[in-house]
């Protein structure tokens, strides 16, 4: 059993969708995951919220729990007028945590163990970052680029800033494809040894327990490593953007 | 078959990145809690950078590991 296998992306329907360019585009396992994704999360917040009680029930106070979780979050990292990105970053943290937790439905599949879902997140960050930037300083958001230095030592630093300013993308959407795929995998390599020692019958049914067990344990550090991805892929968006708001001063 | 050979060897190669991820997010999590037990009052306020540090750290062991794939699987 290849434990890559659970990766591969595979058209729900035989007939194509639609042909852009020539190119045939399929309704994949893929897309349907993001569009229940999308929905079911959507569904609960704002049925969640919507009988507004002043003593919350069960599913409003984790509604509200996570408006707030985000509110602190942007307030901390960017200041009070980071807060009109509040619907931007908080859009994209329920995303890749539902679709974070959903992967782990077994049987499901994980959206964001795709380097194409990642990196289109990403990239719409840093356009975000970019023209915010931009509207915000005019041509002065290029300073972001020249630190406080003599000249001598920014003939070094400008190119440093500039490749760590373009490598961004790259880096938050690696981080949080790398993270899931390994996570995965680990789990599907386990999983393989079960079923294998299982398989063999006699004295190692009874070893087979062991990786059985170790699951369990992969499968609680994988529920911290989806919340801790997506808070993070979160916080960075929150430390990009405050950049762009407020060039080098800090605050 | 000496390329596969190679193909094999280069993706373990590439996962010794993951020595450098291990001991920066242990040195991450080992100051942190030696700077809380210090200071248990400043310990809250630093947690943001504390998971800020580790996933940055982490970022550049998973790079090797991404190399590792590319590597096997292209």
């Amino acid at each position: 059993m290849n434990p890559m296998e659970q990766f591969a992306v595979t058209p729900l329907f035989s007939e194509p969708l639609l042909h852009i360019a020539g190119h045939p585009i399929y309704f994949t396992k893929q897309a349907l995951m993001m569009v229940l994704v999308a929905v079911l999360s959507s569904l609960f917040l704002t049925i969640a919220v919507k009988p507004g009680r002043l003593v919350p029930s069960r599913g409003q106070s984790v509604a509200e729990l996570s408006y707030k979780f985000v509110a602190d979050m942007i307030h901390s990292t960017t200041g009070s007028d980071g807060l009109k990105f509040f619907p931007f970053v908080f859009t994209l943290f329920m995303f890749v945590l539902c679709s974070n937790f959903f992967g782990l439905i077994p049987g499901s599949f994980t959206v964001t163990s795709q380097i194409a879902v990642t990196f289109a997140l990403a990239l719409l960050v840093m356009l975000t970052v970019v023209v915010v930037g931009f509207a915000k300083h005019g041509i002065g958001f290029l300073k972001l680029f020249v630190p406080h230095a003599p000249w001598y030592l920014l003939i070094l630093l400008v190119p440093i800033e500039l490749i760590s300013f373009l490598t961004r993308p790259i880096s938050l959407s690696v981080r949080l494809f790398a993270n899931m795929l390994a996570g995965h995998t680990m789990l599907a390599v386990f999983g393989g040894f079960a079923v294998s020692l299982s398989a063999a019958g006699g004295i190692y049914m009874g070893i087979a327990i062991a990786p059985l067990l170790l699951i369990i344990g992969i499968i609680l550090l994988e529920l911290l490593v989806a919340f801790l991805q997506a808070y993070v892929f979160a916080v960075l968006t929150c430390i990009y953007l405050n950049e762009a708001l407020h060039l080098h001063d800090h605050h | 078959m000496e390329l596969a050979a190679a193909k094999m060897i280069g993706a373990g190669l590439a996962c010794f990145a993951l020595i450098g991820a291990g001991i920066g997010i242990g040195n991450i999590f080992a100051s942190y809690l030696s700077g809380a037990l210090r200071n248990p009052g400043a310990a809250a306020s630093q947690t943001t950078n504390l998971l800020l540090g580790f996933a940055l750290c982490e970022a550049t062991g998973l790079f090797g590991l991404v190399i590792a794939l590319l590597i096997l699987f292209t």
